[in-house]
C-alpha cells in the first residue's frame, strides 16, 4: 500500500501551500491562508477542486499558486479561483493561467456564478512566453470574463495586490470588494512610476483600497478585514440568481420597524433644504436589507440592493444631503453600471428622485458630463426589468429623464404630494424669463415682482396639474408608498419584454 | 489636521461655526449655495476649527479649502 501513503504525502505537501515564512508574513498583515479563506467563504468548504496537482513536479509551486474549483454559497454552486500568495507571491505561470481559464469555462458551461479571490503580484516573467501572448494566455482570462459578464454574477474579492494586466480581473467583475490596507490595483507600481515617468507616489495613494473606492470608482466596497469581505460577498450574492435566465430568490418578508418620524415629517417642504434620503429608503424596504454599493464614491447618488416584501429591488436615489443631489460625471457613471447589473440579473429597479439636475459649469463640461449623463440615460432606458420611478420632491431638467422619468417607459411614475416637475426650479426660471424686465424695474419693486412670478410659476407646475395631464400615473400618500410599491412590483413581475432587436447599441461611453 | 474642502462649486451662503469652535464629525461647518440648493459641508472628523478660509458670499470652486480643523 505504499502508493496510498505516497499519494497522501503529496496531498499533504500541496495543501500546505508555500514556505512557512510566507505564511507568517501574510499573518502579520492580517491575511488568511487561501484555503482558510475558501473554508469561510463556502457553506462548508470547497467541494471539488481541479488541477490540485498542477506543476507538482516543480519545486515550491504547489497547485501552481492558485486554487480552482466549486463550492456552495447559500446552497448554490459557485465557481472560484483563489490566488495563493504564499506561492511566488501568487504570481501567474502557464498552469495558473490555464487553471483560471478552465474554471471560467466551467462557470460558463454550468451557468453558475464565478468568484475571483485575488492576491497576486502578476505575471511570472520567467514564464512569459507560455502564459502571456498566446491563445490560452492571460488575455483569454479577460476575454472569458467579458463573455461571462451579464450571464453569471462575477465578484472580485481583493485581498492583496492586483498588478499590471492582473488589474483587469477586478475591472471586468460586477463588483470589487477591497480590504483596506492590503488590497491594491495599479497598472504600474510606484517603483515603475518613478523610473518611467519620474513620479514619486505611495502605493496607497496611487492604487490603495481607499483611493479606488472613493476617487477612481474602480473598487466598489471598502472593508476593514478579510472576514468582512467574505461576509459582504455572501450577503451580496443572496440578492442574485445563479444566471441571467433565472429570477432572484425571494426570502421571508420582513416588516419595517416603527420610526420616530413618518416619511411626511421627514421631507422638508422647502425644496432647496437638504434631508437624508437614506432615512426615506429605510422606511420603504425590509428591515436591515440594504446592501449599499459604492457608498464612498459619488455619494450624491445612492445605489444599493434591498428587499421589499422579501423580494430583491435595486435602488437608485438622489441624495440631497450630498452636493445637493446634483448629478455629476461620476454619479452618472455609477448609476449606469448599477442599472446594468440589476437589469442583467432580473432585479427590479426603483428610482427615487429629488434632483435639481445635472451639474453645470466649465469643470464638468470638460469632464464630459454630457456623455457620462448619456450613459446613464442609455442604460436606464434599456433596462427591461420592472421599473418604478418616484418623484419625491423636485425633478428638474434632464434630472427627470436620467431618473426614469415618464418618457423612458417606467412601469409607473409615481409622485408624492411634495413633487415638483419642471425644466428648472422657480428661482432659475423667473430669472431666465424675466431677466430684462427685472433689470428695468426700480430696485425696491424687484423682490415683490420676483416673488409674484415665482408663485405663478409654482402654480403652473403644480403636481395635481401634472397628474391631470397624466404626466405621472398616481399621486401617493408618502406614508403609504411602501404598500403601493409592494402591490405594483407584484403585478409587474409578469413583465417580459425585449427592448429592441439589433446586434447592440452604440454606447455613449 | 484636516482641510475641509468644497465638494462642488458654489457661493458660501452661511458659515455655521467660528474659529476656535469645537466640531464633531458630520457637523456642518459651512453651507454653500449652488444649483439653487443648500449644500452643507460637514467636518470629516472631531476637532477644533483652527482657521476659516472663506467669508459669506465668497465663490468657491470644487476642491477649494474652506476651513482647517485640528
Amino acid at each position: 500500500m505504499n502508493y496510498i501513503n505516497d499519494l497522501k504525502e503529496r496531498i499533504d505537501k500541496i495543501e500546505k501551500g508555500g514556505h512557512e515564512k510566507y505564511h507568517q508574513k501574510n499573518e502579520e498583515k492580517g491575511k488568511m491562508f487561501v484555503r482558510s479563506r475558501l473554508k469561510q467563504l463556502f457553506d462548508e468548504d470547497i467541494d471539488v477542486e481541479d488541477a490540485f496537482f498542477a506543476n507538482n513536479m516543480a519545486d515550491g509551486l504547489p497547485s501552481d499558486g492558485v486554487v480552482t474549483g466549486i463550492g456552495r454559497i447559500h446552497g448554490q454552486d459557485v465557481c472560484v479561483m483563489a490566488n495563493d500568495s504564499t506561492v511566488k507571491a501568487g504570481s501567474w505561470g502557464k498552469r495558473t493561467v490555464e487553471k483560471i481559464i478552465r474554471i471560467q469555462e466551467t462557470a460558463a458551461k454550468l451557468e453558475i456564478p464565478m468568484l475571483y479571490l485575488v492576491d497576486s503580484a502578476g505575471a511570472r516573467i520567467t514564464d512569459q512566453i507560455e502564459m502571456f501572448p498566446g491563445r490560452r494566455g492571460a488575455g483569454r482570462i479577460f476575454h472569458n470574463q467579458i463573455k461571462l459578464s451579464g450571464r453569471v454574477p462575477q465578484v472580485c474579492l481583493l485581498f492583496g495586490p492586483s498588478a499590471a494586466g492582473g488589474a483587469y480581473i477586478p475591472a471586468f467583475c460586477d463588483i470589487v470588494v477591497m480590504v483596506d490596507g492590503n488590497a491594491s490595483m495599479y497598472l504600474g507600481s510606484p517603483r515603475m512610476a518613478e523610473k518611467v515617468i519620474g513620479e514619486k507616489v505611495s502605493l496607497e495613494e496611487m492604487g490603495g483600497a481607499k483611493m479606488h473606492t472613493s476617487v477612481s470608482g474602480v473598487g466598489d466596497v471598502l472593508v476593514k478585514s478579510e472576514e468582512e469581505a467574505i461576509s459582504y460577498t455572501r450577503h451580496y450574492l443572496s440578492y442574485f440568481p445563479p444566471n441571467f435566465r433565472e429570477k432572484p430568490a425571494a426570502v421571508e418578508p420582513k416588516t419595517v420597524k416603527q420610526f420616530e418620524k413618518s416619511i411626511t415629517e421627514l421631507i422638508p417642504e422647502n425644496q432647496n433644504a437638504p434631508f437624508n434620503m437614506l432615512d426615506l429608503i429605510k422606511q420603504l424596504i425590509d428591515e436591515d436589507s440594504f446592501c449599499e454599493i459604492k457608498k464612498k464614491f459619488a455619494p450624491e447618488l445612492i445605489t444599493g440592493l434591498s428587499r421589499i416584501d422579501g423580494k430583491a429591488v435595486g435602488i437608485i436615489a438622489n441624495q440631497p444631503r450630498m452636493k445637493g443631489g446634483v448629478l455629476f460625471p461620476d454619479s452618472a457613471d455609477k448609476a449606469a453600471k448599477f442599472i446594468q447589473l440589476c437589469d442583467a440579473f432580473n432585479i427590479p429597479l426603483l428610482f427615487l428622485m429629488d434632483i435639481p439636475g445635472f451639474m453645470i459649469g466649465t469643470k464638468v463640461e470638460q469632464a464630459g458630463i454630457i456623455r457620462h449623463g448619456a450613459k446613464m440615460l442609455a442604460t436606464m432606458s434599456e433596462a427591461t426589468v420592472p421599473k418604478i420611478s418616484v418623484v419625491v420632491r423636485k425633478a428638474y431638467g434632464a434630472g427627470l429623464y436620467a431618473m426614469a422619468g415618464p418618457a423612458f417607459e417606467p412601469d409607473a411614475c409615481l409622485a408624492l404630494p411634495t413633487a415638483q416637475i419642471a425644466v428648472m426650479g422657480p428661482e432659475a426660471a423667473v430669472n431666465a424669463v424675466y431677466a430684462n424686465k427685472i433689470a428695468e424695474l426700480p430696485e425696491e419693486e424687484r423682490p415683490q415682482f420676483v416673488k409674484e412670478k415665482q408663485e405663478e410659476y409654482k402654480d403652473n407646475i403644480d403636481i395635481y396639474r401634472l397628474a391631470s395631464e397624466m404626466v405621472v400615473d398616481a399621486v401617493v400618500d408618502p406614508d403609504k408608498l411602501r404598500s403601493e410599491l409592494i402591490k405594483r412590483y407584484q403585478i409587474y413581475e409578469a413583465k417580459n419584454v425585449t427592448f429592441t432587436e439589433r446586434k447592440h447599441g452604440v454606447y455613449p461611453v | 489636521m484636516t482641510e475641509i474642502k468644497a465638494s462642488m462649486a458654489g457661493n458660501v451662503w452661511k458659515i455655521t461655526v467660528n474659529e476656535g469652535d469645537k466640531v464633531e464629525e458630520d457637523q456642518d461647518v459651512v453651507i454653500l449655495e449652488s444649483m439653487k440648493m443648500e449644500i452643507p459641508i460637514p467636518a470629516e472628523e472631531d476637532g477644533t476649527v483652527k482657521e476659516l478660509k472663506v467669508a459669506e458670499g465668497d465663490f468657491v470652486n470644487e476642491g477649494d479649502t474652506i476651513a482647517i480643523v485640528e
